[in-house]
């Protein structure tokens, strides 16, 4: 008998659902890939879905904005946070290769190596809108789709 | 040990003439004490076994001089090896006094015109002779004497070819990353990120800033702009343009500026090589002879293309007539090789070269190229997939316009009649016009020795743990790194995503996370419109593997069958019939009939120790978290049909 073996299924072959046994995840995991908020309620920095943003030659002024939006505790969040993102869009107007001036595509330009879900997402976050916890799906979309070959 | 063997040739004939006579002696004198030799050398002096007293005093002479003589022989040596050394430490002192004098001559320079510089440096030298004086003892005295003339003319003409500014390699960087890839850039990122404000130098051999490779040999290739090769810019799968580079220029800083810059960022320096490493010192040196102090440092160095012996040993016309594809520069050489010859031969059946093939094989279609591609192995891609899917691979790569040259050995290449001729193993020849070697790849691990670090055997790349450290303040990511999975055992992958992800992780563990290699990276690879497929953890053909395949329904037929040649339609309906049969039963051997089906898409999972260690997602994507799920939670699991039952294939 060959090595290898070989099985055709239909789609109502898989119909019914798997039976393997899958084991449970532990959702503080240290060893694992960290999604946008930390365990500890800190912001992930290295997290894939920020691109190079917390890393680049504006990546300071980047990580005040977005704390600051991020604790924010206003009604509508980030309100507070004005004074920062204001500093932060001048920083980056030093670097339009960077940081491309439109408005709504500042940052998903310039984050064009992530997938593009996950960057839309970070966008809608700082641009106030209603911010999802994104530790479960992050670490799907890190990886390059295919024909996507993209360095994180 | 060469040394000590010329030392002893030197010595030996002094040594034996006396020990021999001191033989004779003891021998004489009775105080045989069973040591002597059994085998007297025989060769000795033709002063013989004469008696007589005043033979004794002529041995005892004898003995005196050839002692004496062995010790001025001694002594000269010593006092010669004192004298060289003392002559070493003068030439670098005066080097170090040269660089301080060059310092203040491009000083002096710049304020003064150039006419003006010479005078200066003539007082210099009188101060190099100061401190050699100082060491130097007793017998060097004619050392200093033949110092001083040298540094002059020396220092002149350093001092005038030195009066362009030389770009400042910074004394000390706090992040050192040795390389500039992606696993190099992947860690900087990382470390950027985590530690706020950090300086970050990057040391390149390469004259690119940090760029991906992938593109270099799949879609830069199918680009339809001509300036290609200048822009390097290639669309991605979703139809947005990019470029190789990671970042453009205005992302890094001047190195020269990273002391000084407030919130840090990342320098690179470009064209300096890294060819010693002091671990004791935290310091290495570059190919300029300039040293950098680091406080961690990263090796990313990847590796260099393996060649053929008999390409290498073939002589410049075939030499020069090789491609070792690997960077920017060999993308550039090729597409020109590429439209310029009428034949190329990729040599290597694997990952690269099999992507080669089908990307020149595409360009054959216009240009009338002919493209060979060779191998040992019996299909493409014959060391990862398993039979049945490496030989369906090798039919889509053949109509890509490749001719396939199957469990071919090269034997020698010729340079003949302007053409290359391959001579195989098996009596075979091939003509052509340009050879491509894409025949594996070296790790770089020139460093290990200056800087101690242990090599592996079996895989190659420095051997690191499972945080990816080699030794304190020492971590290795990339290609080169050989460093222990928690789940899979030790290994090396030299994968893009593997060298980000790991890159990655050096990066963090440089800032402190000591975190082992976790997250399992992937890989993927696209062979023409039909075939891609992604792929994660060890996929080694050798493996024992269960193919899980959508079979080709009503639906799907119209689509497949225009890709299927008349035997498939065939085989279709063979495979209508066993449909009705559960599905629960395994097909035992793959039969001569399911060989031609339609391997349309699935997943293959590769087994060790009833584990699953390796899948393969052939055609179906965005199922990678699933995939990575399974082989984290390396578990037995008795019906592998279930657990293809979570990717649903049939689902688009």
């Amino acid at each position: 008998m060959s090595k290898d073996r070989i099985i055709f299924v239909t789609k109502e072959d898989h119909a019914t659902p798997s039976s393997a046994e899958l084991v449970e995840e532990d959702p503080n995991d240290p060893y694992e890939e960290q999604g946008l908020i930390l365990p500890s309620g800190e912001i992930n920095w290295n997290c894939p879905c920020l691109g190079g943003m917390a890393s680049g030659p504006c990546g300071t002024e980047f990580k005040d904005a977005f704390s600051c939006f991020q604790y924010s505790k206003e009604e509508v969040k980030g309100t507070d946070c004005l004074e920062q993102f204001r500093v932060m869009q001048e920083c980056m107007q030093h670097y339009p290769e960077l940081y491309p001036q439109e408005d709504e595509k500042v940052l998903t330009e310039q984050s064009s190596e992530t997938d593009q879900t996950s960057q839309d997402s970070a966008l809608a976050e700082i641009s106030g809108a209603n911010m999802t916890s994104t530790t479960d799906h992050v670490s799907d979309t890190t990886e390059p789709n295919t024909k996507n070959s993209v360095g994180h | 040990m060469l040394k000590c063997r010329t030392v002893w040739k030197k010595l030996a004939p002094l040594a034996r003439a006396p020990s021999t006579v001191c033989r004779q002696n003891v021998k004489r004198a009775g105080l045989n004490n069973g040591r002597t030799p059994v085998h007297v050398p025989v060769a000795h002096m033709s002063t013989g076994f004469a008696g007589g007293g005043w033979d004794n005093q002529l041995y005892i002479l004898l003995l005196g001089a050839t002692c004496v003589g062995g010790g001025i022989y001694v002594y000269n040596l010593i006092k010669e090896d004192q004298q060289r050394y003392q002559n070493r430490m003068a030439q670098i002192l005066s080097r170090s006094e040269k660089a301080a004098i060059e310092k203040t001559a491009v000083s002096i320079q710049s304020e003064l015109s150039e006419e003006l510089s010479p005078p200066a440096e003539a007082v210099a030298p009188g101060e190099t002779t100061e401190p050699p004086q100082v060491i130097l003892t007793e017998p060097a005295g004619e050392t200093p004497a033949t110092e001083p003339p040298k540094p002059q003319p020396d220092i002149v003409a350093e001092s005038v070819g030195s009066t362009p500014a030389k770009p400042k390699v910074p004394s000390h960087a706090p992040y050192l990353l040795i390389g500039g890839g992606t696993a190099s850039f992947a860690a900087a990122r990382s470390i950027r990120a985590r530690d706020p404000g950090a300086k970050v130098l990057i040391v390149t051999d390469e004259p690119d800033l940090p760029y991906m490779r992938p593109p270099l040999s799949k879609e830069l290739w199918f680009s339809d702009d001509p300036s290609v090769t200048e822009t390097l810019r290639f669309k991605q799968w979703n139809g947005k343009e990019r470029s190789i580079y990671f970042q453009p220029p205005s992302f890094y800083i001047n190195s020269e500026e990273m002391d000084s810059s407030e919130n840090g960022g990342v320098a690179v320096l470009t064209g300096k090589k890294v060819v010693h490493m002091d671990v004791r010192g935290n310091k290495v040196k570059l190919d300029d002879d300039t040293e950098i102090s680091y406080d961690k440092c990263l090796i990313a160095t990847g590796g260099v293309p393996r060649n053929l012996q008999v390409i290498e040993r073939a002589g410049d016309e075939v030499v020069k007539r090789t491609t070792l594809f690997r960077k920017v520069e060999d993308f550039k050489s090729l597409d020109k090789v590429s439209r310029n010859v009428k034949s190329i031969t990729v040599i290597g059946g694997g990952f690269l070269g099999s992507e080669l093939a089908c990307a020149l094989g595409r360009r054959s279609a216009e240009s009338g190229l002919e493209v060979i591609q060779m191998f040992p192995e019996k299909g493409n891609m014959g060391k990862v997939l398993p039979e049945y899917l490496s030989n369906w691979t090798t039919e889509k790569v053949k109509k890509e316009g490749v001719k396939i040259i199957s469990e071919a050995l090269v034997k020698s290449v010729t340079y003949k009649d302007d053409r290359l001729e391959i001579k195989l193993k098996d009596g075979r020849l091939v003509k052509t016009d340009h050879i491509i070697a894409a025949v594996g790849l070296e790790p770089s691990v020139d460093l290990a020795k200056s800087a101690g670090l242990e090599v592996d055997s079996d895989f190659g790349g420095y051997r690191v743990n499972a945080e990816l450290q080699a030794r304190s303040n020492i971590w290795v990511a990339g290609d080169a790194a050989c460093f222990y999975d928690i789940r899979l055992g030790r290994r090396r992958v030299e994968h893009h995503d593997h060298a980000v992800v790991s890159g990655r992780l050096a990066g963090e563990n440089m800032t402190g996370a000591n975190k082992p290699y976790w997250h399992q990276s992937m890989f993927w690879s696209d062979l023409g419109p039909d075939v891609g497929y992604e792929a994660i953890g060890i996929i080694d053909s050798s493996l024992p593997t269960v193919g899980v395949f959508a079979k080709a329904t009503a639906k799907d037929t119209p689509k497949a069958a225009t890709e299927q040649s008349g035997t498939g339609i065939r085989s279709e309906s063979e495979t209508e019939d066993t449909a009705i049969s559960p599905v629960a039963s395994p097909t035992s051997a793959p039969t001569e009939e399911q060989h031609k089906d339609d391997y349309g898409k699935g997943v293959i999972f590769y087994l060790r120790d009833k584990v699953v260690v390796g899948i393969i997602l052939w055609n179906v994507f965005n199922r990678m978290p699933v995939a990575r799920k399974i082989i984290k939670d390396g578990e037995e699991h008795a019906d592998l049909n279930e657990v293809a039952k979570l990717f649903n294939i049939h689902d688009d």
